[in-house]
C-alpha cells in the first residue's frame, strides 16, 4: 500500500478498498516506526489526522467526495497550520502554535486531504543539505549518511520512505527540486504567483513559491489542482484561471522541442549524471521530440545574484523575530536592545544569521547600487536569457543537480559549496520561471534528477513532458534499498 | 548679526480609511489595546500585506489639490529599524517612487501678504502602533491598534522663514486635508502631526545652516512655541560660540522648549528597498480624471466664492474658509439670517470666542448652525437687540433650546411698544435734571452726542429690551421739545 501514488490511493478510497481512516493509521503506525532513521518529521499530526480522516470517510460514504477526500499529506513545516507548531526548523518558532492556516492549508483541508504531520527543513529554508534544522539534520532514505538535500529535505525523504505519498514543499533557489532529486521523487516549483504565498513563512519574498513532491508526475497535478490559484491575501499570486492539471497529461510529446542549455553540461558537474541527463534525452526524442543547443549565458551569475537577493529580503522578512510579539525570548533580558540581541542571537541558527548578515550588508548605505541594484539587473539579463530560449523551444533541460547526494557534514563547513549545489535551480527563481524534477537514474546507489523547465504558466506543459517520460521509463518506481 | 530661519515641515496625516492600509482591521480610534490589530497588524509569520486602494484615491486627492505630480508608477519600500511598537521590524513607505510628487501651494499671512511654499512630495506609509510605557511600571506595554493605520506624509521644500509661516503653511495643509474629507484633522488624537526641521544662517547667506528636526508635534500652539524656541536655541548656541548639532528632537510642552533625542552619528541605517511583497500601484490619466471630478471646493476657490458670493472682506473670507466645517456652518446661517456679515461677525466673534474658551472644535459646538441662525434671524426682525442676542447665545450654549423658547421664557423679548417706551423716557428725564439742563443749554451741534447717556440710562432702565432705535427717536423728540 506504502508505494501506491495518491491516484491510486484516490480509487482505494472510492472503492472501499481502505478507508482514510485504515490509510492515515497505517501511515502513522509507519511514521512512528520508521522516522527514527530519518528524522523527516518534526511534528506528526495523529489526532488531527485521524478527527481528518474519520471527516473524510463520512464524505467519501455521502457520496460528496473529490479528488483528494481522506488522501494523506505532510506539509513542510513553513506552512502554518492552525493549532499546531509551525517552527519553520527554528529555536526561534518552536514555541510556535499558529493561530491561522496559511491559504494553500486551508485549501487542502477544503479539498478533504488529511494532514499527517510537519516535515523537517533547513531553518527557515536556508540550506540544501536539511543540516540547519534546530531539530537536526534529515537522512536521505538511499543512503542515511547521506543528506536528503534541502531545504524541503523532510519532504523529499518522508516520501522517497513512503511515510506519505507526497507532501508539500517550498522553492526559494531549488528547495523543491533539489531534495526531489536527491531522494528520487518528482518535484514541482510552479510559477512565481502560482500558488498564494500566504501563511508560507517567507524567507525571500520575491523567490519563495510553493509547490508538490510526490511519486509522479500525474500526482503533482493533482496536488497542483488543489494548491493553485489567486489569493486576496496575497497581491503577488497571479489573478488567473487555473486549469485542470491532470487534463493534458497524456498528450503525445511528438514535435517537442527540447532546449540544452550548455551551460548545464559544464563546469563542475559530475560525469554519470551528465550522462543520465543525456541518456533520458534520448527517451524523450524516441518519443518523437526534438533536441537543440540552446545558451543561457548569464547562469553563472545567477549565483552572486540569487546570494544577494536571497539574503536580502530574508534580513528584512525575520526582522518580526523579536521576542515581542511570539517566539523565543531571551532570559531576563536588560532592556531592549539585550531582549533583541539575546532574543535573535540564540533563537536563530549560524546560517540564518549568516544570511541576515550578508542581506543587511548588501542593503545598507552606499552599497545598495552596488550590490543590490547589480543584483537586481543581473536578475533582468537572465530572465532575458530565458524568454530568448523559450521562443525557441517548449522547454529547457539539463541536470537537476551538478552532484548526487553529499554524505552529511560534508559541505557543512564550506558554505559557497553548499550554495553551488544550486547552480541549475536558482536562475529558475530569479527568472519566476515554473521547473520540475524528475527522477532519471542513481550514481553509486543515490538518485539523481533531470529538470524540466518551461515558459510562464507552463506547468500543463511540463506536467505533461513528465509524466510522458514517467509512462515511458520506471526511475520514478525505484526506491531505496528495505523499502 | 542679523539671522535668518530655514524652516521645512513634514506632515504625518492619518488617512480617514475604515481599515487599514495592508489589513482588514479597523483604524477607529480609542479602542481597548491591541484589540484592532489582526494577524497582518501583528506581523504574524507567513502573513502578507494588501493595499487598501482607498488610501490611494485620498492621496491622489492630496496631490490635485496641491496641484502636484501624481506618481503614474508608485513603490512601496521598506524603511527597516528594530522598535517594539514596529511589528514587522519595517515600516512600509515610498521612498523612490512617491505617489505624490512636487507641488505647492499659496498661505497668506495676517499682514495680508501671500507666499508659495513648495510642496517636495507626499507618500503613503503606515504608521506605527504606540508604547504605552506609565501603565505598566518597570515593564513597556505595546498597543499595536495604530500599527498599519494609513499615513500620507506631506514634505514641504525649505521654504518658510518664521514660525507664523509655518503655521500658515500647517493650518493650510489642515485646511486641505479635511476640505478633502481625507483625513480627520484631529491633532490631539495624533491624526495629524508634524515634524519640524529648522536651522539658522546669518541673513544674505545661501548656504543653509545645521538643521534639527523636532519631532511629532499635535497642535499649532506647539508647532510655532517649538519653532520660535529651536529658532533662539540655535541663535544663541552659535553667538556663543558653539555649533548646531544635526539631532532630532523631541518638543516637550510643559517645559516649551526642544531636547534631543538621538544625534545623526546614533541614527538609522534604514537599508531601504522595494518592498517584495507589494506589486507597483500604476495608474493612468483616466484614474486621476476620474479622481478629479470626485474633488470638493478647496478652500481657495471658497475663499473666492465667498467674497464674490456674500461680499465678505478678504481678511473674513480666508478665516471663514479654511475650515470646511466652519466654512459650511457660516452657509448654513448666513442663509438663515439672510445677512452675511451679521453670520461673518457672529461666526468669527462670539462663536470662536467660547469655542477657545472651551477648547472646542465646531464640529462640537454646543449651539448648531441651525439655532445660531434662529437667533440672528431675531435680530434681523428686531425682536431683540444685538446686545440681548449675546445672553440668548449664551443660554443656549449651556442650557441648548432654540432663540424663540430662550426669549420667551426669559422674557428677554424687545420692548416696541412706544406707550411703554416713552413712560420709560419720561422717567429718565425726570430723573436726570442736571444732564436734561446740560442738553438744552448746549450748542446743537454737540447735542447729539449728549444724547448717549440719556439712550444707555433707558437701556439700562428697560433692562436693554427696549428697541434703540425707537428709544432714539422718542429722546431726540422729547428733549429737543424741551430746547424750545
Amino acid at each position: 500500500m506504502f508505494d501506491k501514488t495518491l491516484a491510486e490511493l484516490a480509487i482505494g478510497l472510492k472503492t472501499g478498498q481502505f478507508s482514510s481512516v485504515e490509510l492515515t493509521q497505517a501511515y502513522l503506525a509507519r511514521i512512528k516506526a520508521e522516522d527514527d532513521k530519518y528524522n523527516s518529521f518534526i511534528t506528526v499530526t495523529d489526532e488531527l489526522a485521524l478527527e481528518q480522516a474519520a471527516k473524510a470517510d463520512a464524505t467519501i460514504a455521502a457520496g460528496d467526495a473529490g479528488t483528494f477526500t481522506g488522501l494523506p499529506i505532510a506539509h513542510k513545516d513553513i506552512f502554518c497550520t492552525q493549532g499546531v507548531r509551525t517552527s519553520c526548523a527554528s529555536k526561534m518558532l518552536d514555541n510556535f502554535i499558529s493561530p491561522y492556516n496559511a491559504t494553500i492549508v486551508d485549501k487542502f483541508n477544503q479539498a478533504g486531504a488529511v494532514t499527517l504531520g510537519k516535515t523537517n527543513m533547513d531553518e527557515f529554508a536556508m540550506g540544501s543539505s536539511n543540516e540547519s534544522s534546530f531539530y537536526g539534520p534529515c537522512s536521505n532514505p538511499w543512503n542515511t549518511d547521506c543528506v536528503p538535500g534541502g531545504s524541503s529535505g523532510g519532504s523529499a525523504a518522508a516520501v522517497s520512505a513512503q511515510l506519505t505519498p507526497a507532501a508539500t514543499g517550498s522553492d526559494t533557489g531549488g528547495s523543491i527540486r533539489q531534495p526531489a532529486a536527491l531522494c528520487g521523487i518528482t518535484g514541482l516549483k510552479p510559477t512565481y504567483g502560482r500558488v498564494s504565498r500566504y501563511g508560507m513563512i517567507a524567507f525571500a519574498s520575491s523567490l519563495d513559491q510553493g509547490g508538490p513532491m510526490t511519486k509522479t508526475a500525474e500526482d503533482a497535478a493533482i496536488m497542483l489542482n488543489v494548491m493553485a490559484g489567486f489569493d486576496q491575501r496575497d497581491s503577488t499570486s497571479a489573478d488567473r484561471d487555473v486549469p485542470d492539471y491532470t487534463a493534458e497529461l497524456n498528450k503525445p510529446l511528438e514535435g517537442l522541442r527540447i532546449g540544452l542549455p550548455k551551460e548545464f553540461f559544464s563546469g563542475d558537474i559530475n560525469a554519470d549524471i551528465a550522462a543520465q541527463t543525456q541518456a533520458a534525452i534520448k527517451e524523450f526524442e524516441k518519443l518523437g521530440a526534438t533536441v537543440k543547443e540552446v545558451s543561457l549565458p548569464n547562469t553563472a551569475l545567477s549565483i552572486p545574484a540569487y546570494y544577494i537577493i536571497a539574503p536580502a529580503e530574508a534580513s528584512s522578512n525575520l526582522s518580526r523575530f523579536d521576542g515581542v510579539r511570539y517566539g523565543y525570548r531571551c532570559e531576563n533580558p536588560t532592556d531592549l536592545e539585550d531582549l533583541y540581541k539575546r532574543s535573535r542571537g540564540e533563537g536563530f541558527g549560524p546560517e540564518v544569521k549568516r544570511r541576515i548578515l550578508v542581506g543587511a550588508y548588501a542593503l545598507s548605505e552606499g552599497f545598495y547600487d552596488a550590490y543590490y541594484n547589480k543584483a537586481q539587473q543581473i536578475r533582468r539579463l537572465i530572465r532575458d536569457d530565458f524568454s530568448k530560449v523559450l521562443s525557441e523551444v517548449d522547454v529547457i533541460m539539463g541536470p537537476t543537480t551538478p552532484h548526487p547526494a553529499f554524505k552529511i557534514g560534508e559541505k557543512s563547513s564550506d558554505p559557497v559549496a553548499m550554495y553551488m549545489e544550486d547552480v541549475f535551480t536558482l536562475s529558475l527563481n530569479l527568472a519566476g520561471l515554473p521547473g520540475m524534477s524528475i527522477p532519471c537514474g542513481t550514481v553509486d546507489g543515490l538518485p539523481t534528477g533531470l529538470q524540466i523547465i518551461g515558459d510562464y504558466f507552463a506547468e500543463q506543459k511540463l506536467l505533461n513532458v513528465a509524466h510522458q517520460f514517467q509512462l515511458a521509463t520506471d526511475w520514478h518506481k525505484q526506491s531505496p534499498q528495505g523499502i | 548679526m542679523e539671522w535668518e530661519a530655514v524652516i521645512g515641515l513634514e506632515i504625518h496625516a492619518q488617512l480617514a480609511t475604515k481599515s487599514k492600509i495592508f489589513s482588514g482591521a479597523s483604524t477607529a480610534f480609542g479602542a481597548e489595546p491591541n484589540t484592532q490589530a489582526c494577524a497582518v497588524d501583528l506581523a504574524l509569520p507567513g502573513t502578507l500585506p494588501v493595499f487598501n486602494e482607498e488610501a490611494l484615491r485620498m492621496a491622489v486627492k492630496f496631490g490635485l489639490a496641491v496641484d502636484a505630480e501624481i506618481g503614474r508608477k508608485s513603490v512601496f519600500d521598506r524603511k527597516n529599524y528594530f522598535y517594539p511598537d514596529l511589528p514587522k521590524g519595517y515600516q512600509t513607505s515610498q521612498l523612490f517612487h512617491p505617489i505624490v510628487g512636487i507641488g505647492h501651494i499659496d498661505i497668506t499671512l495676517e499682514d495680508g501678504t501671500t507666499k508659495r511654499i513648495g510642496v517636495t512630495r507626499a507618500h503613503l506609509e503606515e504608521d506605527a502602533g504606540k508604547s504605552l510605557h506609565d501603565e505598566f511600571p518597570g515593564m513597556t506595554g505595546i498597543d499595536l491598534n495604530r500599527a498599519g493605520t494609513p499615513l500620507l506624509e506631506i514634505v514641504s521644500e525649505p521654504d518658510m522663514r518664521s514660525a507664523e509661516e509655518a503655521v500658515a503653511y500647517v493650518r493650510k495643509i489642515h485646511s486641505l486635508v479635511t476640505s478633502l474629507g481625507i483625513c480627520d484633522g484631529n491633532m490631539s488624537e495624533g491624526s495629524f502631526r508634524c515634524d519640524c526641521n529648522v536651522s539658522v544662517r546669518p541673513k544674505g547667506q545661501e548656504e543653509y545652516g545645521t538643521r534639527t528636526e523636532t519631532k511629532n508635534i499635535n497642535s499649532f500652539r506647539f508647532i510655532e512655541k517649538a519653532i520660535v524656541g529651536e529658532i533662539e536655541r540655535q541663535i544663541d548656541l552659535i553667538e556663543d560660540g558653539g555649533r548646531v548639532v544635526q539631532a532630532t528632537r523631541l518638543y516637550d510642552a510643559d517645559k516649551n522648549e526642544t531636547r534631543s533625542m538621538r544625534s545623526k552619528e546614533e541614527a538609522n541605517d534604514y537599508r531601504y528597498f522595494p518592498c517584495p511583497d507589494l506589486l507597483p500601484i500604476v495608474i493612468d490619466e483616466d484614474y486621476i480624471d476620474a479622481i478629479r471630478q470626485t474633488l470638493p471646493e478647496l478652500p481657495d476657490a471658497r475663499k473666492a466664492r465667498f467674497i464674490e458670493e456674500y461680499k465678505l472682506s478678504e481678511y473674513d473670507a480666508m478665516v471663514l474658509s479654511a475650515d470646511h466645517n466652519m466654512a459650511a456652518y457660516f452657509e448654513v446661517i448666513a442663509k438663515t439670517a439672510n445677512d452675511a456679515k451679521l453670520a461673518a461677525n457672529w461666526v468669527m466673534g462670539e462663536l470662536s470666542k467660547l469655542l477657545n474658551q472651551h477648547d472646542l472644535d465646531i464640529t462640537n459646538s454646543p449651539v448648531n448652525a441651525e439655532q445660531l441662525g434662529g437667533l440672528l434671524l431675531r435680530i434681523k426682525d428686531d425682536t431683540i437687540s444685538g446686545k440681548i442676542a449675546k445672553q440668548v447665545f449664551e443660554v443656549m450654549w449651556s442650557e441648548g433650546g432654540n432663540a424663540d423658547e430662550i426669549i420667551e421664557s426669559k422674557g428677554l423679548k424687545q420692548v416696541t411698544d412706544s406707550g411703554a417706551i416713552e413712560q420709560i423716557v419720561d422717567e429718565v428725564i425726570a430723573n436726570n435734571t442736571p444732564q436734561v439742563e446740560q442738553y438744552v443749554n448746549a450748542e446743537p451741534d454737540k447735542r447729539g452726542k449728549m444724547i448717549g447717556f440719556f439712550m444707555g440710562q433707558v437701556m439700562k432702565a428697560s433692562q436693554g429690551k427696549a428697541n434703540p432705535g425707537q428709544v432714539q427717536g422718542v429722546l431726540k423728540q422729547k428733549l429737543d421739545a424741551l430746547v424750545s
